[in-house]
């Protein structure tokens, strides 16, 4: 194979072939364009000022003026997560580089397209200790799925060209591209050649799966007495949703998606049995446990999910789809491997399946769903609302339906995190935006101005706790630069609550460090910014608040909602137990 | 279990640290490791000497070959395979005596004095990792090392396997 055919575009002028002649500067926003890049979320300073330079006065590429680099990877990281398009992020050298680091680990966990443009001191500079230099390469190496240290003005274009590729092609991830200041010189023209094709002799994801495999899976699965379908984010990557629904509902097989794939199969559609894993549902779990047949799609057999791998679904034959031949028997050995995209490879399974008789299907997992339905009429999810406070799960619940149950829910980390997981079923992929791998506090609100970015009409909500809202907050400021009308459900326990549970539990109360003394007045704090806030302190008073709240359609608003600080979030997988080995509450066990 | 792992990669900057970085990031063990450009000088091949049982060696295949710029990985050890490493020595010799005795052992071990000065010698000496270390064993009793260097072990596939891009 060549390395890296690029042939040139060369523009025809009376018959003489003309080659575009441009500063390195102006290289990267038409590199921007021609790779279709809209929006870019970033943060000026010394090493970028050639690049903002060529931002100015121009339309085809809009710069999203953030306060904090670290949030404008995360809208990046919502504005892909929303649509599938690669988010983009421009900072500059040093400390404009290093705060983004957060927000690519957190994209890199998740499986998140993004390309991060990066100023760095300029080539005869590097190395030594210039002002603001820190070597972005090397810091950000273990987070990125690949970065590129440009070294001369004309290679931009084509490292424009491969990052994105890279980044939204095979198992997605953030790629880093930094730019030396001399490389993107406005002073000095160079050729302009955009590579009409990436080829690349190391990089060929495969995509569809082997037909052998494809064939032996699909033989354990039709005969399976107990299967369950187990979907992660993977199969929203490559938006498989329908073919995952599908498949379901032709064989008549119970699913249960991860933190990352809720939304991949509907929420609210009976065959759903709910999240899986340490906050998952009973039946979600039980299903999992007791299954002779486990199909993963696009799901990775996370520490969250399995808890203890020596005690994980012991009856089961794995099947395992996944784009990443890495990500198979990682954790957990499987038994067929499938490499390929989940969207191929559930078509290829179509291709390869023969006429399905639905009465046989049912009857041949007729005591199988007996036995799920069992398990689900324990309702794992119910909760007491008895005690004059409002009840997190209960501000889900009205968030839902003032929604309509169709929002952009974008959530930061913690019991509220859950609580909206567990508590509003998402029927469709990218609407449930969060930080499943890397857990991070501080991603919710930038994630949600991502989204609304991407979707300036649709409804973004950002559930939030009085501790990670904190993390972002000076993005209220942007937010009313641009308009950007989120709306910020904060449950608001005056506490760092997933903290304060685990000590409750596994350090009898001690609440070291995990309450929240002086929190600031929110709703004037939001006022300050030039926005809505709204305090709910009252059961009764919640869905009038919630409604005026979604009223206020233009408007950012901040609701501040007071909720029962001592609620837990249950269900609970037991440390070191199996998959079902659940606390149901404070005092039961499954 | 020890492995030989034989890595093509793209010779670029960044792709070594690259895979080092993995290595560390990841908790596999690295013994020794060699690298240079191949006879075509886009590429490089690299050869890691590394522990692990079957799991952690296919893992570290996997996520190594994930590596952008690597085109093509194997585990040598897998098959029948030819290993070298050269060595370079400096012994120091008391009298004549022992530089007879550090002579002979070197033509035992089919090495070679690459230099000599009346109170030392350098020995250039090839093989695998276990004849290296019993002729420093060796020579240790005759003589006294002063210093050593070690590439690290190279190795190719024998018969037709060959990794090519
Ligand atoms: C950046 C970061 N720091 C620390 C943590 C550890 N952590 C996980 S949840 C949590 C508490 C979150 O508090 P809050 O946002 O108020 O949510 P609550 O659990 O109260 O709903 C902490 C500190 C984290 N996930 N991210
Ligand atoms: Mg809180």
């Amino acid at each position: 194979m060549p390395v890296c055919a690029i042939p040139i575009q060369p523009i025809k002028l009376m018959g003489v072939f003309l080659v575009e002649m441009m500063s390195g500067a102006a290289m990267v926003v038409r590199a921007l364009k021609d790779v279709g890049v809209k929006h870019v979320f970033g943060y000026p300073g010394g090493a970028v000022l050639d690049i903002y330079d060529a931002l100015y006065a121009q339309e085809d590429v809009q710069h999203i003026l953030v306060r904090h680099e670290q949030a404008a990877a995360h809208m990046a990281d919502g504005y892909a997560r929303a649509t599938g398009q690669t988010g983009t992020v421009l900072v500059t050298s040093g400390p404009g580089a290093t705060n983004t680091i957060t927000g690519i680990a957190t994209a890199y966990m998740d499986s998140i397209p993004m390309v991060v443009l990066s100023g760095q001191v300029p080539s005869m500079h590097i190395g030594e200790d210039a002002f603001q230099e820190t070597d972005m390469v090397g810091c950000s190496r273990p987070i990125v799925k690949h970065s590129f240290l440009v070294k001369r003005a004309i290679d931009i274009p084509e490292a424009i060209a491969k990052a994105y590729y890279i980044a939204n092609s095979g198992r997605p991830g953030p790629v880093v591209v930094d730019l030396p200041k001399d490389t993107v010189n406005v002073q000095e023209n160079h050729p302009y050649r955009f590579p009409e094709k990436v080829q690349m002799r190391s990089y060929n994801p495969t995509i569809k799966g082997h037909l052998g495999q494809i064939k032996k899976a699909l033989k354990v699965l039709l005969k399976a007495k107990r299967p369950i379908v187990y979907v992660g984010g993977g199969a929203i990557a490559c938006d498989a949703s329908p073919l995952v629904t599908e498949l379901a509902e032709k064989l008549k097989l119970p699913v249960t998606n991860t933190l990352m794939g809720l939304g991949a199969f509907p929420g609210d559609h009976p065959q759903f049995l709910g999240m899986l894993g340490m906050h998952g549902t009973v039946q979600a779990n039980k299903t999992m446990h007791n299954a002779d047949c486990i199909l993963a799609l696009g799901a990775r057999f996370d520490d969250r999910v399995t808890n203890n791998v020596q005690k994980f679904c012991p009856h089961a034959q794995i099947i395992h789809v996944d784009i990443d031949p890495a990500s198979i028997s990682k954790t957990i050995n499987v038994h067929i491997p499938v490499v390929g995209s989940v969207k191929t490879v559930l078509t290829q399974f179509f291709e390869q399946m023969h006429e399905i008789d639905e009465n046989e299907r049912k009857d041949q997992l007729h005591d199988w769903w007996e036995q799920i339905e069992a398990w689900r009429s324990r309702d794992c999810l119910a909760y007491a609302k008895d005690s004059g406070l409002i009840k997190p799960q209960q501000v889900i619940e009205s968030l839902y339906k003032h929604t309509q149950g169709d929002a952009f829910i974008t959530s930061d980390v913690g019991q509220h995190q859950m609580f909206a997981a567990l508590y509003y079923p998402f029927a469709k992929p990218r609407r449930w935006i969060n930080s499943g791998g890397l857990g991070t506090m501080g991603f919710g609100l930038p994630a949600a101005m991502g989204v609304q970015v991407a979707h300036p009409d649709a409804v973004v909500a950002c559930v939030t706790g009085d501790g990670s809202i904190q993390m972002n907050i000076q993005e209220l400021a942007t937010c009313l630069q641009y308009g950007m009308p989120v709306k910020i459900i904060s449950l608001n326990n005056r506490a760092l609550g997933m903290v304060r549970q685990w000590q409750d539990m596994n350090y009898k109360g001690r609440h070291s460090h995990s309450y929240m003394d002086s929190l600031p007045d929110f709703v004037k704090l939001t006022e300050a910014y030039g926005h809505v806030g709204i305090k709910v302190e009252k059961p009764e008073e919640l869905d009038d608040a919630m409604a005026r709240c979604f009223a206020l359609k233009d408007k950012l608003v901040f609701m501040d909602i007071a909720v029962d600080q001592n609620e837990h979030v249950y269900p609970m997988q037991i440390k070191y137990g199996a998959m079902d080995d659940m606390r149901l509450s404070k005092t039961e066990r499954s | 279990m020890r492995r030989i792992i034989s890595v093509l990669m793209e010779n670029e900057p960044g792709a070594l640290s690259r895979i080092i970085g993995l290595f560390s990031q990841r908790a596999y063990n690295v013994d020794s490791l060699c690298v240079a450009p191949i006879d075509d000088s886009s590429l490089s091949r690299l050869t890691i000497t590394t522990q692990g049982d079957d799991k952690v060696i296919e893992q570290i295949t996997k996520q190594v070959n994930k590596l952008i710029d690597v085109l093509k990985i194997s585990d040598l050890t897998e098959g029948s395979h030819v290993e070298r490493e050269l060595m370079l020595v400096k012994v120091g010799t008391r009298n004549e005596n022992s530089r007879a005795e550090v002579k002979r052992t070197v033509e035992i071990f089919r090495g070679k004095i690459v230099d000599v000065t009346p109170k030392n010698y350098t020995i250039e000496l090839t093989g695998t990792s276990d004849k290296l270390d019993a002729f420093v064993q060796t020579i240790g009793q005759t003589g006294e090392i002063i210093e050593l260097s070690r590439t690290g072990v190279c190795g190719l596939s024998r018969g037709e396997k060959a990794m090519r891009p």
